[in-house]
């Protein structure tokens, strides 16, 4: 027999004698895993085909083998010598043999392509020193420095040594336009090849007149759609909706009829006589084309979350505070306002999130210097830079992810609406 | 929210000003989607109305860039007789309507997997005893967050990677839906999964949504009913979700259907997709045809925008919520 001695709560059983207690957390538990179970295979599935990728990637911007894969003789020099100033013959010697391997195999392209992103112009000197690698005699030392004088520079052993691991900070080193010098201490690269931290300054400064702008265009409609009776608002709300319809690549291209130099504003411009066929203006396939573009297609997510705010904003405020004596523009800043702005905060968000992120229309209507991060992370891509994109990607993905919790813990993810 | 009688003047120019704002935000909202179908009509090469357009001169008007998606990459002369010969060689030859079946080949598979995934998971989700509920729900709406140039940079690591040998029983099994060297990458395969992966989110939210007004006592009445969990699907919880399954699948279709991005990175040349032709034909050499496929999609999304509409107003109108 069980214990009937215990407290008084524990005398409740179920019908089959267990103490109900455990009976329900029994239950709760077999509920819990039945919930689980439902998830699991979507779960998995998103695993597979989205988190293991962006490990991948993530692993990709800390590895490259290219130097240490094909230059072993070098490796086992460097983990058996500290760093010196001084490059001792041995060391040349060991670089020979390489050399003459990386001929031989074709590889000095890949080991000076590792060196080349921290020191640019090294592809060049790692082949010809590949190439000459077979008649040099010793002196190591001064046969090399002989044929290019780069291979007595301290910064390309700095550089080779770093590179004699497959793994490495560098990607995201270059990724900050910073670099080594020769005493292996970071440094600002020099001014004019400053362009990662200013093209992540750009496309940040973009995401916010990009998100402004949103912002100032959905808040009239997003309260119009909310003030007009049900039947008039959804029909005008298929008009917002029917953007988020339609393929972004459509969009694009009709900008580009609308925006381009002979398109269809300029026409209009020229006919009505604003100015002259040599006056016509370039609003696309420029910066131009990406802050005129952009609203438009990120516009219904800023119109969504503000219209589902407004909606239940009671008007009854509003009128007692005009009761009151508050000037119209009084209670808009005073009452209004202040209870739209979890919906600017959402709306926002969302816009600011999506628009850090977006490719396809810089690329398309961008020209050259309306191009947002994501844009060099493809250049990258094309160029078989496989891990100088993959650093951009996390650098871009960790600056999302921030704003993603933010908007989850401000906002809660399960509170986004499509419509 | 009529003018009220005795507004001020002031007041009666700022309801007026503000009702031509809205109009204005409307116009840049709508007639850039719009604008391409007279344009698609266009018989000159041009991104511009003509004069002959603008005064309404039939000449101006053409189909020719419709024929244009027919007989581009068919081997046959301009002049051919349009036979059932020649409309079977366009079938298989013309390079849009490839796209199109590619596009639409992938875009259903994607569809019903992310569709079934993603229900089933939303249904574990709404329960209010599921575990770690927010940070799983997190995660599943994570790819319409993180940008695509990552989710591609990724694909395409992996992709690549992942091979299995087309000699062994795996690859030999799985050698219709991979590329030819066994790979993810450059096959239908990777792509659908790349697709159903980004639909996944928007069938989450749709099929939560549905479920949040969805009463759980219904569940246990039909089992007081005696009926067994298999038949409360079908016959309780199915019917009165359905309404937002089937707008998460529009809206996982609409977004595999418009996808380049992925398609770009992962894809080899068997896998051209309408988005990516139209990529190609906006970066190089932009013509007509490609405002010819823009207003068939135009029309294609306003008939998918008019369902999922009808089916929102027939959920709320199933769940009892007055509309708003």
């Amino acid at each position: 027999m069980v214990d009937v001695t215990s407290s008084a709560p524990d005398l409740l059983r179920t019908a089959d004698g267990r103490p109900l207690k455990a009976a329900l957390a029994a239950a709760q538990r077999k509920a819990k895993w039945r919930a689980f179970f439902l998830v699991l295979p979507l779960l998995a599935f998103v695993v597979l085909t989205f988190i293991v990728p962006i490990l991948k990637m993530l692993e990709r911007s800390v590895n490259h083998d290219g130097f240490s894969s094909n230059a072993p003789a070098m490796v086992a020099w460097f983990n058996a010598n500290p760093a010196t100033a001084d490059i001792p013959e041995e060391a040349y010697a060991a670089l020979v043999t390489d050399l003459k391997q990386m001929q031989k195999d074709k590889t000095a392209g890949a080991a000076g392509t590792r060196i080349n992103y921290t020191v640019p112009g090294t592809i060049s000197v790692f082949k010809s020193a590949a190439r000459a690698a077979e008649k040099m005699t010793p002196p190591y030392k001064d046969a090399l420095i002989a044929s290019n004088k780069m291979w007595a520079d301290p910064l390309v052993w700095v550089a080779m040594r770093n590179a004699s691991s497959a793994y490495t900070s560098d990607f995201y080193m270059v990724s900050a336009d910073l670099k080594r010098d020769a005493a292996d201490n970071l440094v600002r690269v020099e001014d004019n090849q400053r362009i990662y931290v200013y093209l992540f300054a750009k496309t940040f400064v973009l995401s916010i007149v990009i998100t402004v702008a949103c912002l100032l265009l959905a808040f009239p409609i997003a309260h119009l759609l909310a003030v007009l009776p049900m039947a008039k608002s959804n029909l005008l709300m298929i008009l917002v909706l029917l953007p988020f319809w339609t393929s972004l690549l459509v969009r694009t291209s009709s900008w580009i009829a609308i925006l381009q130099e002979q398109g269809i504003i300029n026409d209009l411009m020229v006919w009505i006589g604003a100015y002259g066929e040599d006056g016509r203006i370039r609003m696309i396939y420029n910066q131009t084309g990406t802050i005129i573009v952009m609203p438009h297609i990120l516009l219904p997510f800023m119109v969504l979350p503000l219209y589902s705010v407004m909606r239940v904003i009671p008007p009854s405020y509003a009128r007692a505070a005009r009761s009151l004596g508050a000037t119209s523009w009084t209670t808009f800043r005073r009452i209004y306002l202040p209870q739209t702005l979890p919906g600017i905060a959402a709306g926002s968000l969302l816009v600011f999130i999506l628009a850090v992120g977006y490719y396809i229309t810089p690329a398309l209507v961008g020209g050259a210097d309306g191009q947002l991060i994501s844009n060099l992370i493809s250049f990258h891509m094309n160029k078989a830079n496989w891990s100088m994109a993959a650093a951009l990607a996390a650098i871009l993905l960790a600056a999302v992810l921030i704003l993603y919790w933010l908007y989850d813990r401000l906002i809660g993810i399960d509170r986004l609406k499509l419509g | 929210m009529a003018l009220p009688v005795y507004a001020s003047p002031l007041e009666r120019v700022w309801y007026y000003t503000f009702r031509t704002l809205c109009a204005l935000i409307f116009l840049f909202l709508v007639a850039p989607i719009l604008i391409v179908i007279p344009l698609s009509f266009n018989v000159e090469p041009y991104f511009s109305f003509t004069h002959k357009m603008l005064a309404l001169d039939p000449s101006g008007y053409s189909l020719r860039w419709y024929d244009t998606l027919l007989t581009l990459g068919v081997n046959a002369p301009d002049d051919a007789v349009r036979d059932s010969t020649w409309w079977g060689m366009v079938w298989e030859q013309a390079t849009w309507v490839k796209a199109a079946k590619n596009s639409l080949w992938i875009g259903m598979w994607a569809t019903i997997l992310a569709t079934v995934l993603g229900t089933t998971a939303a249904l574990g989700l709404s329960r209010p005893e599921m575990p770690y509920r927010r940070l799983i729900m997190a995660l599943l709406i994570s790819p319409m967050i993180v940008p695509i140039i990552i989710i591609g940079t990724g694909l395409f690591f992996f992709y690549s990677s992942a091979c299995v040998s087309p000699d062994s029983w795996l690859g030999w099994a799985l050698s219709p839906v991979l590329s030819a060297k066994g790979c993810l990458a450059n096959s239908h395969l990777g792509i659908i999964l790349a697709h159903a992966t980004l639909g996944i989110p928007f069938v989450i939210i749709t099929v939560t949504a549905t479920l949040s007004g969805f009463d759980q006592s219904l569940i246990r009445a039909s089992a007081s009913l005696g009926a067994n969990p298999r038949t409360t699907f079908f016959k309780v919880i199915m019917p009165l979700i359905l309404p937002g399954v089937i707008s998460g699948a529009l809206f996982a279709f609409v977004t595999s259907f418009d996808e380049v991005v992925a398609v770009l990175f992962i894809a080899g040349p068997e896998q051209q997709t309408i988005p990516r032709q139209m990529w190609n034909g906006i970066r190089e050499a932009i013509s007509p045809a490609i405002l010819a496929v823009a207003t068939i999609l135009v029309i294609v999304s306003i008939a998918m925008l008019a369902t999922v509409e009808l089916l929102r107003r027939r959920s709320e109108r199933l769940r009892g919520v007055t509309p708003h």
